[in-house]
C-alpha cells in the first residue's frame, strides 16, 4: 500500500490563508444590508489587490477563484445567477489587473488598480445581465449608478489596500 | 495626518480617478439627461398605428392578434397599462419618457416608442 503525501508549498499556505480572509470579508459583506441591490463595497477585492502586489498574478487568480467558489457554496448561491455575476465580475477584474500591473508603479498605485478592477467588474456584470439574464430590460439605463458605486468603492478599497501595503501589512508574519 | 493619507494616491492614480469620473459623468448625461421626447409612435405589426404628442394626456387601446393593449399618456410620459402578453414585459417596463426609449409587447405585436425632434438612432434592437 502506498501512502501519497501532498506537501503544500509555502505559496499554497499563503493562497489558502488569503483566500480564507477574502471569504470571511465576502460573508461579512453579504450580511450587511445594501441600499441598492447589487451595490456592494467588494471588500474581498482588497485581498486580491494585496495578493497581486505580494505574490503575483497567479496567486491572485487562485485566491479570487477560491473565494468566488467557496464563498458562494457557503452563501448557498453556487451556480445561481448571482454566482455567475460574481464569477464574471471576478474574471473581468483579474483580466484588467493582469494588464494594469504593468503600469509603472512609480505613478500608479493601488488606487489605480482598484478603480480599474471595479469598473471592469461592473462592466462585465452589466454585460452578463443584459445579454443573458434580462435581455429585454435596458439595464444600461442604471449604469450611471453602478459606475458611480464602482468609482467610490474602487477609491476606498484602493486607499485601504495602499495603506496596508505601506508597511502596515505583512502576510507572512500573520500566518 | 491627512497629507499622509493623500500620499497614498499617486500622480497616475489621480489621472485614473479623473478619467473614470469623466466616464461616470458621461454615463449620467447620456442615459439620464437625454432630452425628453416630444412624440410617441405606436406601431402594430411594424406599421404605424398612431403618432401623437406627449403633451396631452390620453389613453388608447391598440388591437393586436392576442387582444387589446392599453396605452396611457400622462405628464409627458407614456406606459403600457395592460397587455395580453404572457410575460408582461412591456407593462413591467413602466413609464418611459426619454427619446429613444421604447416599450415593446412582442407577442401582441405592439410597440410604443418615444421620438424627439430628430431621431438619434436609425434602429434599436432589443
Amino acid at each position: 500500500m502506498t501512502v501519497l503525501t501532498i506537501k503544500p508549498s509555502a505559496e499554497d499556505h499563503h493562497i489558502a490563508y488569503m483566500a480564507a480572509l477574502a471569504i470571511v470579508l465576502m460573508l461579512m459583506e453579504a450580511a450587511l444590508p445594501s441600499p441598492i441591490p447589487g451595490v456592494k463595497p467588494g471588500l474581498a477585492n482588497i485581498v486580491t489587490l494585496l495578493v497581486l502586489q505580494q505574490y503575483g498574478l497567479r496567486a491572485a487568480a487562485w485566491v479570487t477563484g477560491l473565494r468566488v467558489v467557496a464563498g458562494s457554496i457557503l452563501l448557498g448561491s453556487f451556480l445561481t445567477p448571482g454566482f455567475m455575476l460574481s464569477l464574471s465580475g471576478a474574471l473581468a477584474s483579474l483580466a484588467i489587473l493582469a494588464l494594469a500591473r504593468y503600469l509603472p508603479s512609480r505613478y500608479f498605485g493601488m488606487v489605480s488598480l482598484s478603480v480599474l478592477a471595479a469598473f471592469a467588474h461592473i462592466a462585465a456584470q452589466l454585460a452578463v445581465v443584459s445579454v443573458w439574464l434580462m435581455p429585454s430590460v435596458n439595464v444600461f439605463y442604471l449604469s450611471p449608478v453602478f459606475a458611480l458605486a464602482a468609482w467610490v468603492f474602487g477609491l476606498s478599497n484602493g486607499l485601504i489596500a495602499a495603506y496596508l501595503v505601506e508597511g502596515k501589512f505583512d502576510a507572512t508574519s500573520s500566518t | 495626518m491627512l497629507a499622509n493619507k493623500l500620499a497614498l494616491i499617486k500622480l497616475g492614480d489621480w489621472l485614473i480617478l479623473g478619467l473614470s469620473l469623466v466616464v461616470v459623468l458621461s454615463l449620467f448625461s447620456y442615459f439620464w439627461l437625454s432630452p425628453a421626447g416630444q412624440k410617441l409612435i405606436i406601431k402594430r405589426g411594424g406599421v404605424v398605428f398612431l403618432s401623437a404628442s406627449l403633451t396631452r394626456p390620453f389613453t388608447v387601446a391598440v388591437p393586436g392578434p392576442l387582444g387589446l393593449t392599453q396605452v396611457e399618456v400622462a405628464n409627458q410620459r407614456v406606459r403600457v397599462v395592460s397587455d395580453p402578453s404572457p410575460r408582461q414585459l412591456c407593462v413591467r417596463q413602466g413609464w418611459i419618457s426619454h427619446e429613444g426609449e421604447a416599450a415593446i409587447c412582442l407577442p401582441n405585436q405592439v410597440s410604443v416608442e418615444i421620438v424627439g425632434a430628430t431621431r438619434r438612432y436609425d434602429s434599436l434592437n432589443y
